[in-house]
């Protein structure tokens, strides 16, 4: 742990504005032993789900397929077998009444939590940054409308509102791409706040004086003078943004409005796990174990790049755990430990 | 005390604002929707007679605007319907009526709100106790093997959905150790100890995470008031660290507590609503679900109007609050 420290301060001394390129923030990684065991977790995790069909097909079997001989329809559904149908040919045992391989399910569902949150989570980043640097560039009218607008979808409870948005679009639209769009165009509100903040403390600096004294144009400055400043902040937030995501995601297939079957997803697998516990316990602790370890190693390694990418945060508190409370609040969050920021500030100027 | 009473009213004004701009964000997004807007608000069981019924009563022909000054009034003075044989009076903060059931959204929600209401203020209450106790706990302790294990205990924490911690939560304690009977809610008013006794796991499952998050929060704003230059002076005169930490570093942590507690209502709705999926109890949440599953599009309207009401609300709470714990921010 102090060793840690050592290396993360005096990195920190190096630079005010952390610069967010690649090599630096894997070096400023590795200093951290927690966040590198997590990044190959998360590794591993993303590899089995692209391996997904191969796995599959070394066992020699699939998600979808229904396995009646495999269950005991007079004790209602429960597998044939011990240990919920455990053997040679269904690695992890089968799906209580279905008997659908458990495995198959399983390394299937990591592709829809893992593909759902990230590609949720692109388009947070997209749509928060498009909304935050406009505002922050904007005339004064579009920066109060689309402050406004943010200040409303940060108000609004992104579980409450994904719920609510599923209920309107047709039964046919295809639904791990419906439950993306929705977390997604939900959950951008911190990323705008966070970089409209930034750039208009960025845009006041000399070097964007220059350039737009020079004559370039507004899109111009912000795609090579503003853009690669938000880098570090837009990273660290959406670091932390994959977790939740996964953890909505799997909120709403587990409430049965989310990614339905025959897809599997690990949230909708427990949505009846808890009858089955006692004669397949492997149907409920697998993807309650797999969702668990999935969110934690997520947030450890989006705890690591934020001190990696903003060291001051840490060595401010001296021990390592950094300030911001990562994942399951981390929509709340940000306006939250602004507004705290701005408090210690004016603090300290009426002092 | 001008100075607070300008600043309370300029909050009042800004959550007004707010609370309208809900309105607006909600209405466009669900009554201004492409596609045959009377049919996704009827539900895919309505008779084309009842989808040309919705159709004239949203009055579709109408702009927009127009449109959205009718859901105002009927927020704000009601409305009358008239159903095609009578008129049906649907009175002040009218949020308009099932299409499946024929029941007004406002019943169906004030039917279900006790439910909702114990669950997440008595969550509130635990994690509160629970969050603050285990991070001051952890800020006296720093550097120590029982604060790393905290720390370890709080990250896992924020990590588990609040479902999954549930479904464990149920099965260990009511379904393998037998302690308590599986939760079935009963009235506040009908018997304390057994409406106590029965929300116990569900307050438990939802007061678990957040606690995790307040923990953190916490033991990070403590840690930071006890680096600052008067607690050392105060150590330096000889100040038992016992009262530093309570006197002090713990009021340090009280307004960004405050603020994150505020923020928290809206997750903490969120799982109320798998909470109570899960444990099978009456609230709002249940309801919430049933309407998406059976696309009831008033009562999902609606139910998303009043959350949002109270999300909005508790943040201008917690604004007040925050002002009277820091009477700096008044000044700004």
């Amino acid at each position: 742990m102090s060793e840690a420290l050592v290396t993360v301060e005096a990195a920190g001394t190096g630079s005010t504005v952390p610069a967010a390129s690649g090599a630096r923030l894997f070096w400023r990684l590795r200093a951290q032993r927690a966040a590198l065991v997590a990044a190959a977790v998360v590794a591993l995790l993303v590899l089995i789900a692209l391996a997904a069909p191969l796995l599959t097909a070394v066992e020699g079997q699939d998600p979808t397929t229904y396995h009646p001989s495999l269950i005991d329809s007079a004790r209602g559904g429960v597998p044939v077998g011990s240990f919920g149908g455990i053997g040679a040919d269904h690695w992890l045992g089968v799906e209580p009444q279905t008997g659908r391989d458990l495995f198959a399910r399983l390394v299937y569902g990591a592709r829809v939590s893992l593909g759902v949150a990230l590609a949720a989570t692109v388009i947070q980043v997209v749509v928060g940054v498009v909304v935050g640097v406009a505002a922050a560039l904007g005339s004064q009218w579009v920066d109060q409308l689309l402050s406004r607008i943010t200040d409303v979808i940060v108000a609004m409870p992104l579980m409450i509102m994904s719920l609510a948005l599923l209920a309107i679009v047709p039964a046919s639209f295809p639904r791990p791409v419906l439950v993306t769009l929705v977390i997604g165009l939900v959950a951008w509100g911190s990323i705008a706040k966070i970089v409209r903040a930034q750039t208009l403390s960025t845009k006041g600096l000399d070097y964007v004086s220059a350039a737009r004294l020079s004559g370039w144009r507004t899109w111009q400055i912000a795609r090579r003078e503003l853009l690669p400043g938000l880098a570090a902040p837009v990273i660290t937030y959406a670091a932390l943004l994959v977790p939740m995501n996964i953890s909505v995601e799997s909120a709403l297939s587990f409430l049965g409005v989310g990614v339905k079957p025959p897809t599997p997803s690990w949230g909708q697998m427990l949505t009846a796990a808890d009858v089955w516990y006692q004669a397949a316990p492997q149907y409920l602790l697998l993807p309650a174990g797999a969702l668990f370890v999935t969110v934690l190693s997520l947030t450890v390694l989006g705890d690591g790049v934020r001190t990696a990418l903003d060291p001051r945060a840490a060595s401010r508190l001296r021990v390592g755990t950094g300030r911001k409370d990562p994942a399951a609040n981390a929509r709340a969050d940000v306006g939250q430990t602004a507004g705290s920021a701005d408090v210690t500030k004016k603090k300290e100027a009426s002092a | 005390m001008s100075g607070f009473g300008g600043f309370l009213l300029r909050r009042a004004v800004g959550t007004v604002i707010t609370l309208l701009a809900v309105s607006v964000i909600v209405y466009v997004v669900f009554y201004a929707t492409p596609g045959n807007v009377a049919q996704i608000t009827c539900g895919p069981r309505c008779s084309p007679e009842q989808v040309h019924q919705v159709a004239e009563r949203l009055r579709l022909d109408d702009p927009l605007s127009v449109r959205y000054w009718h859901f105002l009034q009927g927020l704000f003075v009601g409305q009358d319907f008239s159903t095609g044989t009578s008129v049906e009076h649907c009175a002040a903060p009218c949020l308009g009526e099932s299409y499946q059931t024929g029941r007004q959204v406002l019943d169906i929600i004030l039917g279900k709100l006790p439910v909702s209401l114990s669950l997440v203020v008595g969550a509130m209450v635990l994690w509160l106790l629970l969050g603050v106790g285990t991070g001051v706990l952890s800020a006296w302790r720093r550097g120590r093997i029982s604060e790393r294990a905290l720390t370890a205990v709080t990250l896992a924490g924020t990590a588990t959905p609040v479902f999954v911690i549930g479904l464990v939560l149920m099965i260990v304690v009511c379904g393998e150790l037998q302690l308590l009977p599986f939760p079935q809610y009963v009235n506040f008013t009908d018997d304390p100890e057994q409406w106590a006794w029965n929300l116990l796991l569900p307050w438990l499952s939802l007061a678990l995470i957040e606690a995790a998050t307040f923990a953190r929060l916490t033991r990070s704003a403590m840690l930071e008031t006890l680096a600052e230059d008067h607690v050392r002076t105060f150590r330096a005169y000889g100040v038992g660290e016992r009262a530093i930490v309570v006197r002090h570093a713990l009021r340090g942590a009280f307004a960004p507590v405050i603020a994150l507690n505020a923020n928290n209502v809206g997750s903490a709705i969120g799982g109320a609503v798998l909470a109570e999926t899960l444990f099978g109890l009456p609230g709002i949440g249940q309801e919430l679900v049933h309407a998406v599953a059976v696309v009831d599009l008033p009562v999902v309207v609606g139910m998303v109007l009043v959350i949002s009401f109270f999300v909005v609300l508790a943040n201008a709470v917690a604004d007040v609050l925050y002002a009277v714990a820091d009477r700096r921010v008044v000044l700004a």
